[in-house]
C-alpha cells in the first residue's frame, strides 16, 4: 500500500500536479489557496519545472493558454474573484481546443465576497464565466485524497478531450488537512499534433487560432466541439452514491456539502428516516443518470449548498421535474450544520 | 536574370488584407526578413493580436498563435517558459500594447522575458474603425475624439519606449519609422537586432514601429507617411531608448 501523508487540501493540488506530470505553474496570489502556489515555488526550481508568479489572473491564464498551446502540461489556480478574471482567457483556451487545468478554491461572493468557503461558483464553472458556447470538465472534490486524485484525473481528461478541466474545491477543502495516498499516478499520454513546437520545416506551420470570420466556419466549429464535449457526456459522468438503496428521500450535495449531509443522513436513518446521498463528482458533465433513476424511486430531492441555490437547477433538470426539489443551503462563508440538514430530511420525511 | 528582390519565405503566399496604403505590409516583410536571415524560421512561434493584425497567423509561415487582446506578452511567456529553445515573438498595435495589455507589456519587460516585441504605432485603433488610441496625439481627430483629443479630458499619449527604457528588465528597447527608404532599412536592422538578442539569449527587445493609417486617418497614403514625418516623429522620436549590452560595451 503506497504511503500516507498528511497533508492541506491545496498541498495534495500542488504535490499531485507535479506527479502528473506538470512543470509548467503561472499564478498569482489570492486567498484561500495560495498554499498551491508557494508549494509550486519551493518544488518547481527543484525538479526542472518552472513556477511564474505572474503580475495579475489575466496573465497568469494566458500564459497558461500560451504553453498549452506548446502542448505542453500546464496549470493555474485561484479563488473566485481571480477566476472572473481569468475567464477571458478560460473562453479563449476552450475557442482553441487547448487542454489545461485550473483550479478554483471557492470563496464567498458576489465582488470581492470574503475569505471563507463557498460554493457560490458553481454556475460560472458549469455555465461558462466566459463568453461563447463552450464547456468545462468540472470535478469536485469532497476530500484531501480527492484534491489529489481528481487533480490527476482532470490533467488526463483535458489532454483526451482539448477542453480544460476545473477543479471547483472550496475553502473548507483547500485548507482542512487529512491524510492521503499517492498511487502511483497514472499519467495518459496523447499525440498532440496540433501542438506549437516550431515546424523545423518539416511541416505546414501549426496555428493555434480562436477566430473564424466566417460565420459558416464558427459554427462547424462549434458543432464539432459539441459532438467532443457529447462524447464526454456519455462517458464521464462521476458520482457516489450513499445509502441509496431502500431512500425514499434524495440528498443531493458536492464537495464540502457533502460530507455534512452524509453526517445529518446517519442521523436521519437513526430516527428511521429512509434517506441516501447522491454526490455529483463531476458537476459537468452533471450526472443525470443516477439522479434521473432516483426520480423513479424516491419521493423528494433535497439540494444541499454553500450558494443561494445553483446546483438546484441542474438537481430538477436531470430529475425532468417529477419530484420536489428543496435547497437546504448556506451562503457568504457558512457552511450548513448536520442539524439544519437534518431538519430539512425530517421536513422532506413530513412531506413539507 | 540576377533576382534583385524577393517575397521572404518566412511569409506564407496568403494575400495581405491590409488596407491600400497601410505599412503594415511593409513591417511584415520586415519580420520576415530577419527570420529569413538569421534562418530561424523553423524554430519561431508568432504571437499575433487582437486588432488590424489579428490575422497575422495566415501571413507568417512559422507556428503561430492568435492571442487575446493585449495579452500576447503574457501568452508569449508561457510558450517561451516550455519551450525556451524557440524563438517567440509578438506582433502588436498600439491599442493592444499600450492600452489593454499595457499591464502584461511592463512586466514582460521587467522579467527581461527572453520574447521579442514588434510594436506597431499608427496612433488609431483601425480595425474597430479609427477611435482614439493611446498613442493618438494632442489633438488628433477620431470618432471617440471627434474635437480632437483633448489631454485635459483623456489624458497625453504615453510614449512606451521611453517608459520602458526606465526599467532595469529590458534588453533592448527601439523606436524606429516605415516612412521612408531611409528609415525602413534602418527598422530592418532594429528588427533583425530585436531577434538576434533572443537567439542569445540577452532578453526582451522591443521595437516600436511609427507606421500610418492613411484609411483612419483619413489621408492619402503619401499624405500619411508625411504625416508621420511632421507630426508623429517630433512626439515620438527614432532612436535606440535602451541597449544595455552596448552600454555594458562602452562602459568598458
Amino acid at each position: 500500500m503506497a504511503e500516507r501523508v498528511l497533508m492541506k487540501g491545496n498541498e495534495a493540488i500542488a504535490e499531485a500536479a507535479i506527479r502528473a506530470g506538470c512543470r509548467h505553474y503561472f499564478g498569482y496570489p489570492i486567498t484561500p489557496q495560495t498554499e498551491i502556489a508557494a508549494y509550486m515555488a519551493k518544488k518547481m526550481p527543484k525538479i526542472g519545472g518552472v513556477f511564474l508568479q505572474a503580475e495579475s489572473e489575466i496573465a497568469s491564464i494566458n500564459m497558461v493558454y500560451g504553453a498549452a498551446a506548446t502542448g505542453t502540461r500546464v496549470m493555474t489556480s485561484s479563488s473566485s474573484p481571480g477566476i472572473s478574471l481569468k475567464s477571458e482567457g478560460l473562453s479563449y483556451i476552450a475557442g482553441s481546443d487547448v487542454p489545461a487545468l485550473v483550479v478554483n478554491v471557492q470563496r464567498g461572493g458576489p465582488g470581492l465576497g470574503g475569505i471563507q468557503p463557498s460554493q457560490s461558483d458553481y454556475f460560472q464553472a458549469t455555465k461558462g464565466g466566459g463568453h461563447g458556447d463552450y464547456r468545462m470538465i468540472v470535478l469536485a472534490p469532497a476530500s484531501v485524497q480527492e484534491m489529489a486524485s481528481l487533480t490527476i484525473k482532470g490533467f488526463n481528461l483535458a489532454d483526451k478531450y482539448l477542453m480544460t478541466s476545473m477543479i471547483l474545491a472550496d475553502g473548507t477543502i483547500g485548507q482542512m488537512m487529512e491524510p492521503i495516498s499517492f498511487e502511483d499516478a497514472e499519467i495518459e499520454n496523447y499525440e498532440k499534433p496540433w501542438a506549437l513546437t516550431g515546424t523545423e520545416g518539416k511541416r505546414k506551420h501549426n496555428i493555434v487560432n480562436s477566430l473564424y470570420l466566417k460565420p459558416d466556419e464558427l459554427e462547424k466549429k462549434n458543432f464539432e466541439r459539441y459532438e467532443r464535449y457529447k462524447i464526454v457526456e456519455e462517458n464521464e459522468p462521476m458520482w457516489e452514491e450513499y445509502m441509496m438503496e431502500d431512500a425514499e428521500i434524495c440528498v443531493v450535495a458536492f464537495g464540502i456539502a457533502s460530507r455534512v449531509a452524509k453526517n445529518a443522513i446517519v442521523a436521519a436513518r437513526a430516527e428511521g428516516i429512509k434517506v441516501g446521498l447522491i454526490r455529483p463528482i463531476t458537476l459537468w458533465p452533471f450526472p443525470v443518470k443516477p439522479l434521473k433513476a432516483a426520480a423513479d424511486q424516491v419521493k423528494s430531492f433535497i439540494s444541499v449548498e454553500l450558494n443561494m441555490g445553483q446546483m438546484i437547477e441542474d438537481v430538477r433538470l436531470a430529475t425532468e421535474c417529477k419530484r420536489p426539489v428543496t435547497l437546504c443551503n448556506r451562503s457568504g462563508g457558512m457552511i450548513p450544520s448536520p442539524e439544519q440538514v437534518l431538519d430539512a430530511i425530517r421536513n422532506a420525511q413530513k412531506g413539507e | 536574370m540576377a533576382v534583385v528582390f524577393e517575397k521572404p519565405k518566412a511569409l506564407t503566399d496568403t494575400p495581405l488584407h491590409y488596407c491600400p496604403g497601410c505599412p503594415h505590409g511593409i513591417i511584415h516583410r520586415l519580420v520576415a526578413q530577419a527570420i529569413d536571415d538569421l534562418g530561424i524560421e523553423g524554430k519561431t512561434i508568432g504571437v499575433a493580436p487582437v486588432g488590424c493584425a489579428v490575422m497575422a497567423y495566415d501571413y507568417f509561415a512559422c507556428d503561430m498563435i492568435e492571442a487575446a487582446h493585449g495579452r500576447a506578452p503574457a501568452t508569449a511567456t508561457g510558450i517561451k517558459r516550455c519551450k525556451p529553445d524557440n524563438i517567440v515573438f509578438t506582433y502588436q498595435g498600439d491599442g493592444d500594447l499600450a492600452s489593454i495589455g499595457m499591464a502584461e507589456t511592463v512586466h514582460a519587460a521587467a522579467r527581461n522575458e527572453n520574447i521579442t516585441i514588434i510594436f506597431v504605432n499608427n496612433a488609431i485603433y483601425g480595425m474597430t474603425g479609427g477611435q482614439m488610441a493611446p498613442t493618438s496625439l494632442p489633438g488628433q481627430v477620431t470618432q471617440t475624439s471627434p474635437y480632437g483629443r483633448d489631454v485635459n479630458h483623456c489624458g497625453w499619449p504615453i510614449k512606451v519606449c521611453e517608459m520602458l527604457s526606465t526599467l532595469e528588465g529590458p534588453e533592448y528597447i527601439a523606436r524606429v519609422a516605415v516612412n521612408n527608404v531611409k528609415n525602413v532599412n534602418q527598422a530592418r536592422k532594429a528588427i533583425k537586432k530585436a531577434f538576434e538578442n533572443q537567439i542569445n539569449g540577452k532578453g526582451f527587445s522591443l521595437v516600436e514601429v511609427v507606421s500610418a493609417c492613411p484609411t483612419n486617418w483619413g489621408m492619402t497614403p503619401q499624405k500619411a507617411l508625411e504625416w508621420v514625418e511632421s507630426d508623429m516623429l517630433p512626439y515620438y522620436p527614432i532612436g535606440v531608448y535602451k541597449d544595455r549590452s552596448a552600454e555594458k560595451e562602452a562602459a568598458k
